[in-house]
């Protein structure tokens, strides 16, 4: 395969190709965009680490790319043979091979780790990862990135340069090596059968489960328990939610790349006050339902609800608190304090100073605008994580190993990541402030121990952010039974632990040997923390990158917004320099309208099965993209 | 563009959809055409099954074509053994499945389904409230799924527990479920049935309290939501009035025995709905309307042989017995009276709240502030204020009266396509008000002028009235009800808006009738009067047909009687 690589291209997206993810989810739209409109289209990748930002890991991922921070191996750069390619008329552009948007990464464990027991994830190549593991629960390990210049790729004005890099390390040798082309001899490989490719060559080491019976407590998860089901874990290093009328959902839809996801309904939205987490009711049927609104409670929040549905054809009713916050409104409206926090925090999401009257009645407009598409709130949640969503738009693609090969491309579009520091050295950034928890049980029991919640934990002092907190159970794919994954994230003003820790402590507790089994313990526990910085460029204009050609397009990392939006809004105006005047993402053909005559019957006929394909296997429970609008009576 | 694919245009899509479409209508056609010719000819063989069922798959909306399947199926039952009939049970059973997924409110289907479970000797009563479950999950709604849902727990004979929690799930999902409420109000009283001296239907309070609460959820979350509001209505109704004989009235002047009826019914001759016992002995009479139309209505009323009403005799007694209802009533005619009358008081059995019960005013009470409540958050929702008035009607129609006349203003304000709906239930509250306070006066006189009423109703409870204000509303005629009133001596009429006198006929006491400007045109409309025999004064002025030249002149000849007419 590797010959039959073309060395012309008409765009060479550049990422992070790996098995968790292959680009960004702007880069990834951008690409299959262009590829519906007839471009050729290269993804080319160098890292020789997980993932870009957008990615999502196994519990042994996650573990990997904790190592890369913690042992902070540079790369040395391979001399300058991409030098002698350069040719007169063209100008290099040094790209940066280290990712310098993650910081402060600090890791903790608490669940009881027996270290006289061998364990590994099922299907993991992985084996040490003791080093990142503390011993002691209270007393945890805390490793810092430093950056370092590091420069090793190169571009040319109109040229790109793939190389091989070195590497001791087995999987990430895999890694690199595969370059992922998509483009007019669209070959439709299914999502299983990449990840198989990993799972079956290591398949053969997996010991045979032995240690389940040897546990002492049965509803105690261990450390050994979460690394041997690691492949249960989907991690994504961005925590979002799909707005169920968002610009995402209306692409994924539009375009039918739908087909290739599932999603969950949200199923809660919550509340954290006087030390108490509690389900706020935002629906028709949750006001109904809600045991906690006095019945007069009900009427206004329904009241106010409706109101915001269509603020704007209502004018008298805000006109005259534009000037005011959001906040200082809703203290003006027939609302219990009760219902003001509601409004403000849970369904606005928004704070007491952040913003004003209209910002705010959009908020929740938008909000209420998404509410029951789909379910009962407002958001979905991709299946197997958010790392799925760059890989839906890059379904079609061919997997082709190629290195040392001189390509040529009218357009290229890079992740801001990618650029070394002199490009960005008048950059300011902005950080966003994460952290991933596993817990043993869910922060708001219910009848059903499946549940996906959101919960925003207003700030406490001025100027500090609201944390956002997503709860995710054992059926979002992302985490193993038993046990919660629960993504914290927030603006940053200091590191994240800094940040994010207080919240967890109100939360959660850690989990202590001490505890005797029969003591009921509130709160849930902590299994397993991990805090990160994360570098937030979406608001960095193209400007402010030193002497970028203009055939290159920089695409953002993520912002630390909710929802998706952003994301597609970038990758439409790319996408309208690259292809002026196409349509953005249109569906593909109906089968049954492509004319065939003879050369391209052979994809045809392979987009015709694919097709067929992705429409047999609707899963029951998860909620499928398409025809949501309400049964009428 | 390089590396696209070729697609058809727009127009050759729709040439391909439209000659797709013609070849369907023809198979449709001549498919149907075959059917009815294989109909006709009695070849009512599995080839029938088959065809109509590539229709109906298509439009299961053809209700004859189902017809022809339930008479292929009966013939075929038969013929076949079991087991091959088993087999054609089960594909009728996918089949129909295929259809509700093609149209899930098909009657058709429905129906169909309803008609083969009902034949089949052992019918998996589980499978199908699984598929009404898996239905009512894509359209909570659908009325003809929950039909067929309560014809299945009614044959599976499901605890009414079960189905109780099956219509709280659906009902937490989405309360505007009319369905699901309604079943609701057939499960509660089976669930809990009240001691026989109880009155049928009716919930005991805790239970009744938590279905108050549940329903005040609904309507507090959006108050605009009927379903909600319907079921609080048969919350807090109380069960149909026991039939009863609510009056028995002898008139020895006109030999006349008059029932009034708890209900309207149909006494048809020489039946046995109504038996007379005239002290002690039955008596064959003929029974008849007082407006002599003999439809079915309240008041009944039959003539009475002299010897049935001998004043030589200390008294007669009059037994009514009521076949049909289980009641009877008894009244005396004393010597030397001219009537006597046996009648239940509108006050005691406080006839007028029947909207609403009266056992439980506490809870009525508490009804009334919560809705009060509401009323203040949503001032113009209607069915919070027609609540509050019914509410009030119901704990004490005279004490509330000014307060509820007021509640209808604001109710008539905020929705005026009700407008004549309102003023016709005001007026109707407004009788109701005066009955009471004339009962309670223990007179037979009513007042009812200046009351702006618009329609006129309970007159069945008037029959022991002589004297009736009507004067100064807004009524369009004197409706045929009227002539129950039997006793009536003067009826004023005066400054309304009358066009029609049908009810003023066969009064056997009337005697002066006073119809002052209003809106009688057509000399027509005066021909019932000729039937009220000791009239002598009638007073029509301001009435357009005074204007017309020779009214005298036929009102001489039409009443001879009447002494006094002033036009």
């Amino acid at each position: 395969m590797a010959d039959n690589l073309p060395s012309e291209f008409d765009v060479i997206v550049i990422g992070t190709a790996s098995v968790n993810s292959i680009t960004g989810l702007p880069e990834s739209i951008i690409a299959a965009a262009c590829s519906r409109s007839g471009q050729r289209v290269l993804h080319v990748d160098s890292r020789s680490y997980y993932g870009g930002n957008w990615a999502s890991f196994s519990f042994s991922g996650i573990l990997s790319w904790l190592k890369e921070y913690q042992e902070n191996s540079d790369i040395v750069n391979e001399g300058p043979a991409w030098q002698e390619q350069i040719l007169e008329n063209e100008e290099a552009i040094a790209l940066s091979r280290k990712d310098k948007t993650i910081q402060h990464v600090e890791v903790f464990c608490y669940a009881s780790q027996d270290l006289h027991e061998e364990v590994e994830e099922a299907g993991a190549l992985q084996k040490n990862h003791a080093s990142v593991i503390s011993e002691n629960p209270t007393e945890a390990v805390h490793s810092a990135y430093l950056p370092s210049e590091d420069e090793s790729l190169c571009i040319a004005s109109c040229e790109m340069l793939t190389e091989q890099t070195p590497s001791s390390d087995l999987e990430t040798a895999l890694e690199i090596s595969n370059v992922k082309v998509t483009g007019e001899t669209e070959k439709h490989d299914d999502k299983t059968c990449m990840k198989s490719a990993s799972e079956e060559e290591t398949s053969k080491n997996v010991p045979t489960t032995e240690g389940t019976a040897l546990q002492p407590k049965k509803t105690r998860i261990t450390y050994s328990q979460i690394i041997k089901e690691g492949r249960r874990f989907n991690i994504d290093l961005v925590s979002k939610l799909l707005y169920s009328r968002g610009l995402l959902i209306d692409l994924l839809i539009k375009s039918n790349v739908s087909r290739y996801a599932e999603f969950k309904n949200i199923t809660r939205i919550l509340a954290f006050r006087e030390g108490r987490v509690e389900q706020v009711p935002c629906s028709r049927a949750d006001v109904f339902n809600s045991k906690q609104l006095t019945m007069v409670e009900k009427r206004m929040l329904m009241k106010f609800l409706t109101f915001c549905m269509e603020y704007e054809k209502h004018p008298d009713e805000y006109k005259a608190y534009e000037e005011i916050t959001f906040s200082e409104y809703l203290k003006t409206q027939k609302l219990t304090p009760n219902l003001q926090y509601f409004v403000l925090h849970s369904i606005a999401m928004t704070s007491e100073t952040a913003s004003n009257t209209i910002d705010g009645l959009k908020a929740t407009k938008n909000f209420l605008h998404c509410l029951g598409r789909y379910g009962n709130t407002p958001f979905l949640f991709p299946l197997y994580g958010q790392g799925e969503l760059p890989q839906c738009f890059c379904r079609c693609k061919a997997i082709i190993d190629q290195f040392g090969q001189r390509i040529i491309s009218k357009h290229f579009l890079v992740e801001d990541s990618y650029f070394s520091e002199n490009t960005c050295s008048h950059v300011q950034y902005r950080q966003i402030s994460r952290s991933v928890l596993i817990t043993d049980r869910s922060v708001l029991k219910t009848d059903s121990d499946q549940q996906i919640s959101i919960l925003t934990v207003p700030g406490e002092e001025p100027g500090t952010f609201a944390v956002r907190v997503i709860e995710l159970c054992s059926s979002t794919m992302t985490c193993m039974k038993g046990t919660y994954l629960v993504h914290l994230t927030c603006t940053s003003s200091k590191t994240a632990r800094e940040d994010l820790e207080p919240v967890v402590q109100k939360l959660f507790t850690p989990y202590t040997e001490t505890e005797t089994e029969n003591e009921e313990v509130e709160k849930p526990r902590l299994l397993w923390a991990l805090y990160f910085n994360m570098r937030d460029s979406s608001d960095v204009s193209r400007n402010s990158y030193n002497d970028l050609p203009s055939n290159v397009y920089v695409c953002s990392g993520p912002d630390s917004g909710l929802g998706n939006d952003n994301a597609v809004k970038q990758a439409e105006t790319l996408f309208q320099l690259i292809c002026p005047n196409e349509d953005f993402c249109p569906p593909p053909p109906n089968p049954e309208d492509i004319i065939t005559d003879g050369d391209s019957l052979q994809s045809e006929a392979s987009e015709a099965s694919v097709i067929l394909e992705a429409n047999s296997e609707t899963p029951k429970e998860s909620a499928s993209l398409g025809n949501p609008e309400e049964a009428s009576q | 563009m390089h590396g696209r694919l070729k697609v058809k245009t727009s127009e050759e899509q729709a040439e391909a959809k439209r000659l797709e479409r013609e070849q369907k209508l023809k198979l449709y056609q001549s498919a149907t055409q075959t059917v009815f010719q294989k109909r006709q000819a009695g070849e009512l063989d599995e080839s029938v099954l088959e065809l109509t069922s590539q229709i109906l798959g298509a439009n299961p909306d053809f209700a004859t074509l189902w017809n022809c399947r339930r008479e292929v199926l009966q013939r075929l039952e038969a013929q076949k053994s079991p087991e091959e009939l088993a087999a054609l049970v089960k594909t009728e059973l996918g089949f129909l499945e295929s259809c509700l997924r093609v149209n899930p409110k098909s009657y058709g289907t429905w129906h169909h389904r309803c008609w083969l479970l009902g034949r089949l000797p052992e019918p998996n009563w589980a499978r199908e409230l699984e598929l009404c479950a898996r239905f009512l999950e894509v359209d909570e709604r659908n009325f003809h799924c929950w039909d067929y849902r309560r014809f299945v727990a009614a044959q599976a004979a499901v605890p009414p527990a079960e189905e109780l929690a099956f219509t709280d799930s659906l009902i937490t999902r989405n309360f505007s479920n009319y369905s699901s409420w309604h079943y609701r109000s057939c499960l509660l009283p089976q669930l809990h049935p009240q001691p026989d001296s109880g009155p049928q239907g009716r919930l005991p309070e805790d239970v009744l309290l938590k279905e108050l609460e549940l329903v005040q959820n609904a309507f507090f979350t959006d108050p605009n939501d009927q379903s909600a509001w319907f079921y609080h209505r048969w919350l807090l109704g109380r069960a149909d009035p026991q039939d009863a004989l609510r009056c028995l009235h002898v008139s020895r002047d006109e030999a006349c025995l008059t029932v009034s009826f708890s209900r309207p019914v149909l006494v048809g001759p020489r039946t046995e709905t109504l038996l007379l016992m005239v002290d002690e002995s039955p008596l064959a009479v003929e029974w008849r309307t007082p407006d002599g139309r003999n439809w079915p209505g309240h008041v009944w009323l039959c003539d009475l042989p002299a010897t049935s009403l001998n004043d030589q005799l200390p008294h007669h007694t009059f037994r009514v017995i009521w076949t049909a209802g289980d009641a009877q009533k008894e009244c005396v005619l004393l010597k030397g009276h001219q009537e006597g009358w046996c009648r239940d008081s509108a006050t005691d059995e406080q006839l007028f709240r029947c909207e609403l019960s009266v056992e439980k005013s506490t809870v009525l009470q508490s009804e009334l502030e919560s809705c009060k409540e509401l009323q203040e958050l949503e001032p113009e929702n209607k069915w919070c204020l027609l609540t509050i008035i019914l509410l009030m009607r119901a704990l004490d129609p005279l004490l509330y009266e000014k307060e509820t006349l007021q509640y209808f203003q604001t109710l008539k304000a905020v929705d005026p396509m009700r407008a004549a709906y309102l003023d016709d239930l005001r007026s109707k509250f407004l009788l109701e008000n005066s009955l009471l306070k004339m009962e309670y006066a223990e007179v037979r006189v009513l007042h009812l002028g200046h009351k702006d009423l618009t329609v006129l109703c309970h007159l069945e409870q008037l029959l022991l009235v002589t004297h009736l204000d009507l004067s100064h509303n807004r009524l369009r005629a004197l409706p045929p009800a009227l002539a129950a009133l039997r006793c009536l001596e003067v009826l004023q009429a005066n400054d309304n808006a009358i066009e029609s006198l049908d009810g003023v006929t066969n009064l056997p006491r009337l005697q002066e009738l006073s119809l002052c400007n209003n809106r009688l045109q057509q000399r027509m409309v005066l021909q019932p009067l000729a039937s009220c025999p000791r009239l002598v004064l009638l007073n029509l002025q301001g009435n357009p047909l005074c204007q017309a030249v020779g009214t005298s002149e036929y009102l001489a000849e039409l009443l001879p009687l009447v002494n006094s007419i002033l036009v």
